[in-house]
């Protein structure tokens, strides 16, 4: 009996979530995907139509910008939080006083929404309001800060507010690989008289290669999902300027009554996670099965 | 004493025409949530109470009414839809091929609202020759609010045509004022461009462009000049316009910090509650050119089970619009009754002229949907118009590759 026991229990406990699982998140990709490809309009239908939601979604500018910018935001907010986040971790590592305070500082924008960060952006980068104003009144009346306003430059507004926001938890993150290198290697470098940034460039950052890889599938499906702080700090102005797919999805799906479009879009969205995703994943089975 | 006689002639007309037994039920599902538009829909609430029906509120307030339609799409999927809702424009048609929407047209016959409502407006509330929503007010979108003291400082008229508007604006952009008080949110600019497009288009080239969605029309070298007086607006707007809330934009004509802002006629509401009064304080005048562009609201009334339900879609569609509710909900909106033969003695002079403009308009066939405000087009089109149209405003779009992307943008759509 115990045997039994033992041996189902954890089957039956992993049952219900398994279960919720496969419905709520396979059953309903299945459903989007199914939905993707009919003429719904205001309410689903089943009957399938083809590939005419994807054509006119690709035939989209506005679609067009919406990928575009997830291209440069998702580089951009990876690449700078990454360094930025590298670069804070590495200027704490160095057994200053008070890490404890500056750490927690620089941990606390991840403890707010996108919602709020987007909105504070949005008052300090307007410029009737925030930078722009402040530094013309200190007597600069030529300084133009108005990116938030430019629809060139609206996105790179985006980039500034998300990389405040993310820098800080991926500094949580490498400073944690920086404290789990071994501080035997660190400390025979030393006495080798090794500089310390060779000591940092090729003894401690190529073992935190893991870490690297975390951050990096963190950030990269936060750049994707990102929603709110575009709706927050430009509302995907001035025009359709800042859109990303996930917004473009919403406003098909919710203002438009076009499920179809948004339905596709999702799926083109899902097809993005997953060029991202599979690869990781694929490496990490890998690695295990060697 | 009219009032109560009114109150009297349709309670009689209600014992006789619903069966004893069913008591009104409604469920209302509306976004009609802040403050001068709750009090108009608890207008309507008092008046059914008084009737003997029993109302069920459902307010979905957000979106502008993206959040209603959402839990409206829910409800209708289980099975289980409201009695009535706040539908407007195609988005009745839409539902209507659905399946979902209920037949009125007992109670619209019997009241005669065929004679009552401006025939396009009519049009809007017919599925397919019955009769499925009942229209609440008229707005109005191509209006121009001016502030009178900034104007006559300057000795500028209200403007009749385009060049005047134009004119008038390089004058106040030399003596260092805003001209035009503009919000930059997709809307704004949507309802902007259609103000212009109806004064160079003209009626008859509004409708073949906006409703019709006329391949020629919309490529044409008039539309090319729509576009060009689009950019012109965005010279007259203020550097700091991105995402600037409608009431805000009213407020700086209100305090002269601009001088003219085009804004349909909720705007009004705004400048009354700040204590101004027309033609004093603030002017109001139609956009230059001829025409009339409308956003109707409505409500809609749904397939429902139940004698009790359906007795309460039937005094419901009666009330609104009976000329009691027409009446006391405009005054508090701000826009005018649907139906024309409501005494307007306590109106303004604003709700005067758009009365006259809108009679004068269903004459001559002038009175048009405003496509911007969703009463022309499905969410689709209209849609994939205002990127456009929002796309060229905010950068520096030629008006020639704008048509273009308007011709791609609307044929993508369907």
């Amino acid at each position: 009996m115990t045997e039994w026991l033992e041996r189902h229990v954890p089957k039956m406990v992993l049952a219900p979530s398994f279960a919720a699982i496969l419905v709520f998140v396979y059953g309903f990709i299945a459903w989007t995907a199914w939905v993707s490809l009919t003429r719904s309009r205001l309410l689903p239908k089943y009957e399938i139509e083809g590939l005419i939601q994807y054509e006119r979604l690709f035939a989209s500018p506005r679609f067009d910008t919406a990928m575009v910018n997830l291209f440069i935001f998702g580089t951009l907010f990876i690449i700078i939080s990454m360094v930025l986040g590298l670069l804070i971790a590495i200027l704490l590592d160095q057994k200053i006083r008070t890490e404890g305070v500056l750490r927690t500082i620089y941990l606390y924008p991840m403890a707010l929404s996108m919602i709020v960060t987007g909105t504070a952006w949005k008052w300090i980068m307007n410029p009737g309001l925030g930078i722009e104003k402040m530094v013309r009144d200190w007597g600069f009346e030529n300084f133009s800060f108005d990116w938030v306003i430019d629809p060139d430059m609206a996105i790179y507004a985006v980039v500034i507010a998300g990389v405040w926001q993310a820098s800080g938890f991926v500094m949580a993150l490498f400073l944690a690989g920086l404290r789990s290198v071994d501080g035997e290697i660190i400390k025979a470098a030393q006495v080798d008289g090794i500089p310390n940034w060779r000591i940092y460039s090729a003894i401690i950052i190529p073992s935190m290669a893991p870490i690297f890889l975390s951050a990096f599938i963190v950030l990269a499906h936060l750049a994707i999902k990102s929603f709110d702080l575009v709706i927050a700090l430009t509302g995907g102005g001035p025009g359709y300027a800042t859109d990303l797919p996930a917004t473009y999805m919403y406003a098909m799906a919710f203002s438009r009554g076009d499920i179809g479009q948004a339905a596709s879009s999702a799926m083109v969205m899902m097809a993005v996670v997953f060029a991202i995703i599979v690869p990781y994943l694929y490496s990490e089975l890998r690695t295990k099965h060697d | 004493m009219k009032t109560s006689v009114f109150a009297a002639v349709s309670a009689i007309a209600l014992t006789c025409a619903m069966p004893a037994v069913a008591e009104p039920q409604a469920e209302v599902l509306h976004w009609w949530t802040s403050g001068g538009e709750a009090k108009s829909v608890a207008v309507l609430q008092q008046e059914f109470a008084d009737n003997g029906g029993t109302w069920t509120d459902m307010p979905v307030a957000g979106g502008g009414g993206d959040a209603a339609m959402t839990a409206l799409r829910a409800r209708v999927l289980s099975g289980n839809a409201p009695t009535a809702v706040q539908l407007k424009g195609p988005a009745i048609q839409e539902w209507y091929e659905e399946g979902v929407l209920a037949d009125i047209s007992a109670v619209a016959e019997a009241e005669g609202w065929a004679d009552v409502l401006p025939a396009s407006i009519a049009g809007h509330m017919m599925c397919e020759g019955t009769w499925c929503a009942a229209p609440v007010n008229v707005h109005r979108i191509d209006w121009i609010w001016g502030n009178a003291d900034v104007l006559s400082a300057n000795g500028i008229a209200m403007p009749t045509t385009w060049d005047e508007f134009n004119a008038a604006a390089d004058k106040l952009a030399a003596a260092g004022i805003t001209p035009l008080a503009h919000g930059g949110q997709a809307w704004q600019d949507a309802t902007v461009f259609e103000a212009v497009a109806l004064g160079i288009l003209g009626a008859d080239g509004f409708k073949k462009a906006f409703v019709d969605l006329d391949m020629d029309t919309l490529k044409s070298a008039e539309m090319v000049a729509v576009f060009d007086q689009m950019r012109k607006m965005r010279g007259y707007v203020d550097d700091n316009f991105s995402g600037r809330d409608w009431n805000l934009a009213t407020a700086m004509v209100m305090n002269g910090e601009a001088a003219f802002q085009i804004m349909g006629d909720w705007a009004k509401g705004e400048f009354l509650a700040a204590g101004k009064v027309p033609g004093e304080d603030f002017l109001c005048a139609s956009v230059p050119g001829d025409g009339f562009l409308y956003n109707v609201d409505s409500f809609a009334m749904f397939n429902v089970d139940g004698d009790d339900k359906k007795a309460g879609q039937d005094l419901l569609s009666k009330l609104i619009v009976g000329k009691n509710f027409q009446k006391v909900f405009n005054l508090n909106k701000g826009s005018i009754p649907a139906r024309v033969d409501v005494a307007l003695d306590e109106f303004d002079s604003c709700a005067h002229l758009s009365a006259k403009d809108m009679n004068e308009s269903s004459d001559n066939g002038s009175l048009l949907p405003s496509y911007a405000h969703g009463m022309a087009l499905r969410g689709a089109q209209s849609g994939a118009i205002t990127d456009v149209v929002t796309a060229h405003f905010n950068s520096d779009m030629s008006s020639a590759d704008a048509v273009n992307m308007l011709a791609d943008a609307v044929a993508n759509s369907m």
